[in-house]
């Protein structure tokens, strides 16, 4: 039974007590704790069930790589799934539940997966998947359904803050261990900007637990020391609660800051985003302790070694009162050792090696504990917990010796480098024969724009696993490093730590060695995802030879600990089933993050009104205040309609189109493009952007224009005006503004440089209003001016420059509806006073504004094709009637070559024409024109498609636009359309003008 | 997430300050060109592993366009220029033999 000690635990202050709640119980624990001690304390031991399976799971570790002890954190607004409890700090009103079972922790109807587990081996999913899918949908897939899973999702918005932070440093340290504040210390002595970032809330790693000594003092004293002549430092920047969690290109560092998670009431963002930029990285990030493959391994009560020695010394909680401890080195001796000292039992360690007889082991046998070399552990005996061990000979088969009565069993398999950041840019690894671990490649290392190195591993991390190896090696690589960025290393001698000799592990992959199929089915290896020693070696019989497809395969090591406990004993498991050595079947690969973030903290502060930034135009306030309902266009917002009380949007649309077509609207055009194209080659270059030709506009004129790629497809049009012998300014699209300019300053800068042309992106310079219908000059002659804006002196496609009223004005005459219109543009700060007079003066003729709906159904009846609607991107104006605006004079200009294709010239193409239902109802929205038989794929064959189509309020009917086969010579033909249903209707092909044909309304 | 000195500005820009606009020192093929020409011209790209030469632009920044040399399998940049040239110049050629003696210029 686990339980507070009367005494003991470094991090925890007895007189601060806590209360939390852990699935609606409530709890004590003290200041210090973490969630998985203060559960500890209050003899919690089941935290979870695992994935497959729902076994009842306790924690298995103290940090970072826990498996088990997944948690629901906080409620409503603030709920998170998933969080390990042993990284999670304790507060007061902290509330947790248990993950994944059903109906309570203690009795999950779950556990039956676990009976039939022989029907869930590797690759069950795929395997089930091939099977007869019925019995895949009636048996199975129910019962997956109910059971698997981990946390639940959130249901409420997150009701927390998160922030970006950017850095730009020389070094990045990623652990707080004695090797990274040994190695900040050498970088910052040496005056490199250094940012040292500790995952957890505390300095000194494992060095105070493991009783290391430095230059002669307790390490915790050094430790100390170290951290108060670094905060001295004004180059470095010391960072708790703070993982590297990803190293990427060039010295882009991603790390990950619990700023708030201990402290929610706090008036601080939750977490916060590092986004680092750094010439070099240190990965000081220590190494793992690997479980042991033994039958039982899983249970409850079972630990990590490494961390029953932390609960102990850390947190004062001890996992049971009689332990046993089995290993295959000498570290685990030190937990022997702890647990003694602590006034708790230690019946046996369990050696599966030959001998132990280092200074350790020693120093166990003086305390008394009884040593048994040569042994393994063939059973754990309990349901919930572990009541007693069965001891064999680690040679054999499992023959039972004897049994051990015991409630705790730590274990320890030897220890692995944490060579995640090594590996995140591509560093290589070699297998340390000695150690049985991956540990860095010096030679081959991650390389930055320089070609270069920029990540070095220190201590543990190298592998350099004992307490005597870590400091010497941190310095050394350190000063290495400091090389490289042009820093000297200060004159200071290396600092030597102290710790007993130990003697070298054996590599021991199965317990006992000899195990048979029963067995080796209740050794677990990946605790969360319920992946064993079985499983991996069945893929393995099964042809799954490589280890990526032997973890997609088994989903060894795709859990949210990403396989730290499991990667190396899954990969010797593999090995030893291949006949392979460990190295030549290699290992996974790392992928950022180290441990998983918060989706919040990537968001940052991006969210809600400043998800992106928005773009506004001089009137924006006016529609805001006049109830627009608004369609996002770009960053921009539009109108799309001004409903007035009672109205639907659609009742607005028409009601606007019928008083422009009628008399007066008014649309705020601001957003529309306007790009200057200036200099002595203008000309020149505009007939090169364009189709047609534009060099021979004369200035005071307009001209429609089309842009094409170079693969001949349109990408944009618009109206462009001279004005003047060198300057012409091109409207562009809404929406391809900022494309079109990027695709101007393409060609000048990298094609024809040596022409002098200069362009420039004025669209935020002008607020520009359409002044649209029969009464469209009368207002603008109300507002009085110097521009005569009779038809002779400012005929159709003609723009004059004046005053009109008391505004600097220029005023197009073009129309993109049909109707007299004039488009009035005005410097931006003038935008809201122009809008609003036009307003008064257009009162006596019911002036109108209008959105971007009106605008589209305008357009539509006049037939004037819409980028985006009549294009996708694999349209040519060839496609759409647009011939007459290309030259057949220009030698060249970007497209014509690709309109020369074959496909390009082939006859028979869709063509735009117009659409009219035989009903006059409106056509469904991308519906096809149905054609006789079927394609390869047994899909009915199409001849056509519906591009653009709108109820039409001025001819009271649905009215479309779209790409039919050979269609301008199939006029009157009546074609079929589908719909989603299995209705089809009918349309004729007409002309796509649909009003006004002749343009009588627009040129008067 | 890649470094590239802006030659224009000297900004050492981040990846996200830049477009990417493909393989420099294309040969614009235009009207008159045969259709193999104009096929490699618009499609054809060797995407070698290894040294490669590719458009960038400085979009949020300067705005210019430049070229830059970088190893695509490893992402060691040999070098950046600007974009008015028809062909890498000689220091950055010489940067790449520097670094990769067995490398040739197709
Ligand atoms: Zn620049």
């Amino acid at each position: 039974m686990s339980t507070r000690l009367s005494t003991g635990g470094r991090l925890i202050d007895r007189s601060r007590q806590l209360t939390f709640t852990f699935n609606g119980k409530s709890f004590k624990g003290v200041e210090g704790d973490t969630l998985a001690s203060a559960l500890l304390a209050n003899s919690q031991t089941i935290m979870g069930r695992s994935f497959k399976y729902h076994r009842p799971r306790g924690v298995m570790t103290s940090g970072a790589e826990e498996p088990n002890a997944l948690m629901g954190l906080g409620k409503g607004a603030k709920f998170e799934p998933n969080q390990r409890a042993t990284t999670t700090e304790l507060f007061d009103g902290l509330t947790a539940e248990s993950q994944n079972h059903w109906p309570s922790l203690d009795w999950d109807i779950g556990e039956v997966n676990a009976a039939l587990s022989r029907f869930l081996p590797a690759g069950f999913y795929y395997k089930t998947f091939i099977h007869p899918r019925p019995f895949w949908k009636h048996v199975f897939e129910p019962v997956i359904r109910q059971s698997a899973g981990l946390g639940k999702v959130p249901k409420e918005r997150d009701a927390d803050r998160y922030e970006h932070f950017y850095a730009h440093v020389d070094v990045v340290i990623a652990g707080g261990g004695i090797a990274g504040l040994q190695s900040a210390l050498e970088a910052g002595r040496a005056g490199a900007r250094v940012l040292l970032c500790e995952q957890t809330p505390h300095f000194g790693g494992r060095a105070p637990v493991d009783g290391v000594s430095i230059d002669g003092k307790p390490a915790e004293d050094w430790v100390a020391a170290t951290l108060s002549e670094l905060e001295g430092m004004d180059n470095v920047h010391i960072r708790p609660r703070t993982m590297v969690a990803g190293v990427y290109d060039h010295g882009y560092v991603i790390a990950y800051e619990r700023v708030a998670d201990h402290t929610p009431e706090a008036d601080a963002p939750r977490h916060r985003l590092w986004r680092i930029r750094t010439k070099q990285v240190i990965s000081a990030t220590g190494a793992l302790e690997r479980p042991l493959s033994f039958p039982g391994n899983d249970k409850p009560g079972v630990m990590l070694a490494s961390a029953m020695r932390d609960y102990i010394v850390n947190w004062g909680v001890s996992a049971g009162d009689r332990t046993v401890v089995v290993t295959n080195n000498d570290d685990a001796y030190r937990t022997a050792i702890a647990i003694k000292q602590a006034g708790l039992d230690v019946p046996c360690i369990v050696d599966a090696r030959p001998e132990a007889n280092g200074a350790l082991p020693d120093q166990a046998r003086a305390l008394g504990i009884e040593v048994k070399t040569g042994m393994g552990i063939a059973g754990v005996k309990g349901l919930r917990g572990v009541v007693a061990v069965k001891l064999c000979r680690q040679a054999g088969e499992g023959a039972v010796v004897e049994e051990v009565v015991c409630d705790a069993v730590a274990m320890s398999g030897g220890w692995s480098p944490v060579v995640h950041l090594w590996s995140h840019c591509g560093g290589k690894l070699n297998w340390d024969e000695a150690g049985a671990f991956f540990r860095p490649d010096h030679a081959r290392p991650p390389t930055s724009h320089d070609g270069a190195g920029f990540v070095t591993c220190v201590g543990s991390s190298d592998g350099a696993l004992y307490a005597a190896e870590v400091l010497p090696n941190t310095s050394a690589a350190t000063r290495g490093m400091l090389g490289q960025i042009g820093k000297t290393a200060a004159d200071a001698p290396v600092v030597q730590a102290d710790a007993p000799d130990e003697a070298p592990l054996a590599p021991i992959w199965m317990m006992p060695q000899g195990a048979g199929p029963k067995k080796r089915a209740k050794m677990w290896l990946d605790f969360q995802n319920d992946v064993k020693v079985s499983d991996v070696q069945l893929a393995a019989r099964e042809g799954y030879e490589s280890v990526e497809h032997t973890k997609r395969y088994t989903t060894l090591g795709m859990a949210t600990d990403q396989g730290k406990l499991s990667n190396i004993n899954g990969l010797a498991i593999l090995a030893g089933e291949l006949n392979a050595a460990i190295p030549q079947v290699g290992t996974t690969t790392f992928r950022p993050p180290y441990t998983p973030i918060s989706m919040g903290a990537i968001a940052g502060e991006a969210r809600g009104d400043v998800f992106q930034p928005l773009r506004r135009t001089p009137m924006q306030d006016w529609h805001e205040a006049n109830g627009a309902h608004w369609e996002p266009v770009g960053q921009w917002r539009r109108p799309y309609c001004f409903p007035r009380d009672g109205e639907s949007h659609r009742q607005a649309v028409n009601r606007e189109i019928t008083a422009t077509r009628n008399s007066l609207g008014l649309l705020d055009a601001s957003t529309l493009g306007k790009i200057i194209v200036k200099g002595p080659d203008a000309g020149r270059f505009m007939d090169m952007l364009y189709t047609n030709m534009m060099s021979t506009l004369k200035p005071g004129k307009c001209r429609y224009g089309l842009m094409c790629s170079e693969n001949g497809f349109l990408m944009d049009d618009g109206v462009v005006a001279r004005l003047d012998e060198d300057t012409f300014l091109c409207h562009t699209t809404t929406g391809g503004t900022e494309s079109i300019h990027a695709h101007m300053e393409d060609w000048l800068q990298c094609e024809w440089w040596d022409w002098k042309v200069y362009t420039a992106n004025v669209t935020e310079q002008w607020a520009q209003v359409a002044v649209v219908g029969p009464n469209a000059r009368k207002v603008l002659q109300k507002l009085g001016g110097d521009i005569d804006l009779s038809k002779d002196a400012l005929p159709f496609m003609a723009w004059a420059e004046g005053k009109l009223g008391a505004f600097d004005a220029r005023v197009f005459r073009i129309s993109f509806s049909g109707e007299l219109s004039f488009e009035v543009a005005v410097p931006a700060s003038q935008g809201r006073a122009l809008w609003e007079a036009l307003l008064d003066a257009g009162a006596e003729f019911d002036a109108t504004p209008y959105g971007t709906e009106a605008l589209h159904v305008m357009r539509a009846e006049k037939g004037f094709i819409m980028i985006g609607d009549e294009t996708d991107g694999t349209v040519i104006p060839q496609d759409l009637g647009l011939d007459w605006a290309i030259s057949k004079k220009k030698d060249d200009f970007l497209g014509k070559r690709g309109q020369q294709r074959s496909h390009m010239t082939d006859p028979a193409r869709w063509k735009l024409v117009g659409l009219e239902t035989l009903d006059g109802s409106v056509l469904p929205d991308g519906s096809y024109a149905m054609a006789e038989g079927e394609n390869a794929n047994g899909q009915g064959n199409t001849q056509g498609r519906v591009t653009s189509t709108y109820y039409s309020p001025t001819l009271d009917k649905g009215i479309a636009m779209g790409l039919v086969l050979n269609g301008p010579d199939r006029m009157g033909e009546v074609l079929e359309f589908n719909t989603t249903g299995d209705r089809t209707v009918k349309a004729r092909i007409v002309s796509p003008v649909f009003y006004d044909p002749e343009g009588e309304k627009q040129n008067v | 997430m890649l470094l590239l000195e802006c030659p224009y500005c000297g900004v050492k820009a981040d990846e996200t300050e830049l477009t990417p606009g493909g393989e420099a020192h294309l040969k614009r093929f235009g009207p008159g060109s045969t259709d193999e020409a104009f096929e490699e011209y618009l499609f054809l790209r060797p995407n070698p592993k290894g040294v490669h030469f590719e458009r960038w632009r400085h979009a949020h920044g300067c705005g210019k366009w430049f070229l830059a040399a970088r190893d695509t399998a490893t992402l060691e940049v040999f070098g950046t220029y600007t974009a008015q040239t028809t062909e890498p110049p000689e220091h950055i050629i010489d940067a790449i033999r520097a670094k990769r003696p067995d490398w040739s210029q197709a």
